[in-house]
């Protein structure tokens, strides 16, 4: 409970004593950059061959002659932007770009880069953070689309290259009973998320204390922390936006 | 001018400071020193915000600074400059994004007047040309200097350095205080140096307040040392071979 509360009132000094607009701009751009930069191959690589691996896997379990092919389509579809793009994606950005954030601010408090910010009269948290947060939520949910697209071109290609449906009854699936809210869906949970992984990460990064150590153990908590967050929100997002 | 009065702080009970007052003059070079552990860079902490002390005050001329407001806080801090022990320069940014960095966040001022100011910084420090130099490519001694030309280079009213020394050989000491007081009394700003260097006490120490276990036991400057009377400030000189054999 006591980090809890050191949490908020953390996320609480982002908003006070602020430097000027264009400060905070140019640094924004730079994080989301560098985090689009940073994660762009890991997520491009894990969501085409996941995309390849669901379709392979559902048709593997719908063997059912009376049940037709484009079901295996429209299952990937939904897994892809429901659960896959956002969620597992969200594990991979916390464990790529979380620890990062977390090791880059834990070396920046031991080596007393933040005291010196500190002494300067700049509000080192909100100098610091703030940017990375900005980043995130404009650059996660680009990947997260991007994750989705990736995801259905990884099983088109996969379904169609071993035969197990035609392209199309692939691309029928794909467009069959089609809700528009699930993207909208995605789209709340990537933002969630995005927020929940650098906030976390950086604040487990920004209270390190002791060395090099603990750097490494600020970087771990932050995966951790993140991961669980991703999850326990994903379950209330669902609860509550389904 | 600093002044800090009964300044007290305790780490989980136990007493780190125990009621320290003192003046720390401006156009001369005013030094914190006394064994490790003793609280000298608790004491510096305490007079930058770093942390807040249990009791006392801290005052930049007449301004309290301690308990004041962000704003009134944020404007002191403004014009403060520091050397931290390691340098504390930004790893990602090369020597002059280092040093220019003040003038970028704290200040309008046009590029050009911002790279005149820090070649001009840089160049008082010894190190011009070294700009495109990233902090991992130079030595620990330029770093000290850049770290230096950092805390110079918006006009700063005050410099703190904590430990300066540390780390450096003794040729290099010398040149990193010795540049610590043409600054000092150059710009006729208020320095405040924490170290343990009894090199840098004999060099420099035109003020010098001794810290033993959390309080304040002698102040004086680097004349009166062999005649200090006090025990455990004896102890600390004189635990030198150098010292020791000066004295006789």
């Amino acid at each position: 409970m006591e980090a809890l509360g050191k949490y908020f009132i953390f996320l609480g000094k982002l908003f006070v004593n602020r430097e000027t607009f264009k400060t905070y701009f140019k640094l924004t751009v730079e994080e989301a950059i560098s985090i689009g930069i940073k994660s762009i191959f890991l997520v491009s690589l894990v969501s085409f061959f996941m995309g390849a691996v669901t379709t392979i896997q559902t048709a593997y379990n719908l063997v059912n002659p009376l049940i037709p092919n484009y079901v295996i389509s429209m299952v990937v579809r939904d897994m892809t932007i429901l659960e896959l793009a956002p969620t597992i994606i969200g594990v991979i950005y916390a464990g790529k770009v979380g620890s990062s954030m977390a090791s880059g601010l834990g070396t920046m408090r031991i080596t007393e880069q933040i005291d010196a910010l500190e002494v300067m009269g700049i509000n080192s948290t909100s100098y610091l953070v703030l940017p990375k947060i900005l980043g995130s939520l404009l650059t996660y949910p680009i990947l997260v689309v991007m994750a989705g697209v990736l995801n259905i071109v990884g099983g088109y290609l996969a379904g169609v290259l071993s035969g197990v449906i035609t392209p199309h009854d692939f691309i029928y699936g794909i467009r069959f009973g089609f809700n528009e809210y699930t993207v909208t869906f995605a789209l709340i949970k990537s933002f969630v998320f995005a927020f929940l992984v650098s906030s976390i990460s950086s604040f487990k990064g920004y209270y390190t204390v002791g060395g090099s150590l603990e750097v490494g153990k600020a970087s771990t908590a932050a995966v951790t922390s993140s991961v669980i967050a991703i999850l326990l929100a994903d379950y209330l997002l669902a609860q509550l936006l389904l | 001018m600093i002044r800090v009065e009964n300044i007290s702080k305790a780490f989980n009970g136990k007493e780190v400071l125990k009621d320290i007052s003192g003046t720390f003059e401006k156009g001369k070079p005013n030094l914190i020193i006394g064994s490790s552990g003793t609280g000298k860079s608790v004491l510096l902490k305490c007079i930058v915000g770093l942390i807040k002390p249990d009791d006392g005050f801290v005052y930049y001329n007449t301004k309290e600074f301690t308990f004041a407001s962000r704003n009134d806080k944020t404007e002191i801090r403004r014009q403060i400059g520091m050397l931290f022990q390691g340098g504390a320069l930004f790893d990602s940014k090369t020597v002059e994004q280092n040093v220019m960095f003040p003038l970028d966040v704290l200040t309008k001022m046009p590029l050009n007047e911002k790279i005149d100011r820090v070649n001009f910084c840089l160049e008082r420090v010894g190190l011009a040309g070294q700009n495109h130099k990233m902090p991992s490519e130079i030595s620990g001694g330029m770093q000290k200097r850049v770290g230096i030309a950092r805390a110079i280079v918006n006009h700063s009213k005050y410099l703190f350095c904590d430990e300066p020394n540390s780390g450096l050989d003794p040729q290099t000491s010398i040149l990193i205080d010795d540049l610590i007081l043409e600054i000092t009394e150059e710009y006729n700003i208020t320095t405040i140096v924490v170290t343990h260097d009894m090199n840098s006490v004999m060099g420099i120490g035109e003020n010098i307040l001794f810290l033993y276990e959390g309080r304040k036991l002698w102040e004086g400057t680097k004349d009166e040392i062999m005649n200090s009377g006090v025990k455990e400030f004896d102890d600390f000189v004189f635990a030198n071979k150098v010292m020791q054999k000066l004295r006789k």
